[in-house]
């Protein structure tokens, strides 16, 4: 029966190629654990990509009861954490993940680094791999916000005013992100915005762009 | 399909239709050959044994999670001077760096542009910077031993600043936030009592309050400039209710020398005897004695 229905669907799309495509790449000896121990460090990029997806999913599960105003997100958090069925853990695993997935990007981009695997001809899956660490670092940065507890709000406060010290674009920044002059009503609402639309749109484009790069080039030869 | 149709017959498109109909019947599987050595099909094969890779990262994490709740503070009070900031952990290097003389105030320039903004420059076009054909970090020393020196220095100024926010916690006699709520909340659920919940807790009513301790010797004070008027809190904590948590002496202790940083001391301010009064008539506050 499904092999009906995909035959059904192939004939009009032609999507046997596609997926073929992925399955079907040889993942050769010098890149697999399962022959050279060593060889664990390129796993850090699949795992990157393993708790990026947790981070998705955990966040999508915690928006459901988040609210981002000054005056219930706090209690919403609180609430999430404390009465709502498996909200612990949901709020747990966004709140470790985000920490777990800078870990992993970093040793990640460690292992690109030291097997010079950024050479020619991969450049620009560098470049790409650099602004998903930025995005990364801001989505890091934009959710510390969004539990509007005192830790929350301090650290804010000293990042935009570190921002804010940028030679000449400092104060437009500042401006901009703080929604105002203060970390306030609009800051949260901004950093919710960007923490949960903005940039996780970057990051998935981005990351489109890493993986089809990753195919399109292979993985880099054994050193 | 009701009408008749030949069933081998594929959908045929006609005009300017762009599927193209192929046939799959003899596609030669992809070459393996290209790299030495055993090479292996990504699903399923591989992607097996990544699950497995995964699947044990899974495990850890969750015991992580369920071992060590995400951590709450108290509500944001922007109000409240004591507060130490501490950005998350993988910003504490940055945060360190810019503390220094000449990484902040006049020198802000050269710190921001010169020691954060370059070396991320130049990380995002690393490889345009190091174009040589060696991929072998050892046959490449300025490009590992410049990465190397980043890392210790960012090690060390993380490391610096978490010590430094660590003396100063203990400088002020702090507690992180999160961990006095949760052990606040731990002793109340042990006594019986609900969750509190921070800033939502009932504050018991005033006793006694048209003793002139309060309405005249507090007031003149300005206790309640930063206790509220009502003592109901604000940029300090509420005093209704203290009589549970203090004790007359301790009362007497805090009032004249004060506490923490937000608390001044009242010893050249008031006299023993006033302090006395206050102390006495805030040792009544407690929240049996309101009801
Ligand atoms: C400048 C603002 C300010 C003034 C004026 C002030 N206080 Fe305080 N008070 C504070 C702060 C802030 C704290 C919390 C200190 C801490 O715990 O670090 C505090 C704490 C206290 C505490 C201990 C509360 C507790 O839960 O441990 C008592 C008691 C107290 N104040 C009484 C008084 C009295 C009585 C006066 C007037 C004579 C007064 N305060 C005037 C700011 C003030
Ligand atoms: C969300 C973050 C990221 C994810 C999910 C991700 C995922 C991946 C995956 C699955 C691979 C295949 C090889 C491997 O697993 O090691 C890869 C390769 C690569 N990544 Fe990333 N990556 C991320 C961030 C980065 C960053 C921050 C950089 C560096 C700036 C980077 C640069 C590269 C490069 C150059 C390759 C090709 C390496 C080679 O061919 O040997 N990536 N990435």
């Amino acid at each position: 029966m499904f092999k009906n229905m995909y035959n059904w669907i192939d004939e009009r799309l032609d999507i046997t190629p596609m997926w073929r495509d992925i399955a079907d790449h040889e993942v050769p000896e010098h890149v697999n654990p399962a022959h050279h121990f060593s060889a664990f460090v390129y796993c850090f990029g699949g795992l990157t990509f393993f708790i990026t997806v947790i981070q998705i999913l955990s966040g999508m599960f915690l928006t459901m009861y988040y609210v981002p105003d000054i005056i219930n997100a706090y209690y919403s958090v609180d609430y999430l954490q404390h009465q709502v069925a498996f909200g612990a853990i949901v709020r747990g695993m966004h709140h470790w993940g985000a920490s777990l997935v800078i870990v992993m990007m970093f040793l990640h981009t460690l292992r690109v680094f030291f097997t010079g695997s950024y050479k020619a001809p991969r450049e620009m899956n560098w470049v790409v791999g650099m602004l998903i660490f930025f995005v990364m670092l801001g989505l890091g940065f934009t959710g510390y916000l969004l539990p509007w507890d005192n830790k929350a709000y301090y650290a804010t406060k000293v990042g935009l005013e570190i921002a804010g010290s940028v030679p000449f674009l400092g104060d437009y920044i500042k401006e901009l992100m703080n929604g105002g002059t203060i970390v306030g009503a609009q800051t949260l609402t901004r950093f919710f915005a960007i923490h949960v639309f903005f940039l996780p749109g970057a990051l998935l484009a981005l990351l489109a762009g890493h993986f089809f790069m990753i195919r399109k080039q292979g993985i880099s030869g054994p050193l | 399909m009701a009408h008749k149709h030949d069933p081998n017959e594929k959908v045929v498109f006609v005009g300017d239709s762009r599927i193209r109909k192929r046939d799959y019947s003899n596609v030669t599987p992809p070459d393996y050959t290209a790299f030495p050595g055993k090479s292996e099909a990504f699903i399923p094969n591989f992607l097996l044994k990544e699950w497995m890779v995964g699947v044990v990262v899974l495990v850890g994490f969750l015991v992580l999670v369920i071992s060590e709740p995400a951590p709450l503070g108290y509500p944001a009070d922007p109000l409240n001077s004591a507060f130490i900031p501490m950005p998350d952990w993988y910003f504490l290097f940055l945060y360190q760096l810019l503390k220094y003389p000449y990484a902040s105030g006049d020198y802000i320039v050269l710190g921001i542009l010169g020691l954060s903004g370059l070396p991320f420059i130049s990380l995002l076009i690393a490889p345009f910077l190091d174009t040589g054909k060696e991929r072998r970090f050892y046959r490449r020393p300025i490009a590992s031993s410049l990465m190397l020196v980043s890392l210790v220095a960012v090690a060390y100024l993380t490391w610096v600043s978490w010590n430094h926010y660590e003396h100063e916690l203990e400088a002020n006699g702090q507690v992180p936030e999160h961990i006095e709520r949760k052990i606040k909340a731990e002793e109340a659920v042990k006594a019986g009592k609900p969750r509190p919940v921070p800033g939502k807790e009932k504050i018991p009513a005033m006793v006694a309050a048209d003793d002139p301790a309060f309405t005249e010797t507090m007031t003149q004070a300005q206790c309640i400039a930063c206790h509220g008027a009502e003592l109901e809190g604000g940029g300090a904590p509420a005093l209704r209710g203290i009589g549970d948590v203090l004790s007359k002496e301790e009362l007497v202790e805090t009032i004249t020398n004060g506490k923490g940083q937000g608390m001044p001391p009242f010893k050249e301010t008031l006299s023993a005897e006033q302090i006395d009064q206050i102390a006495t008539w805030l040792s009544q506050q407690k929240a049996e004695a309101a009801q």
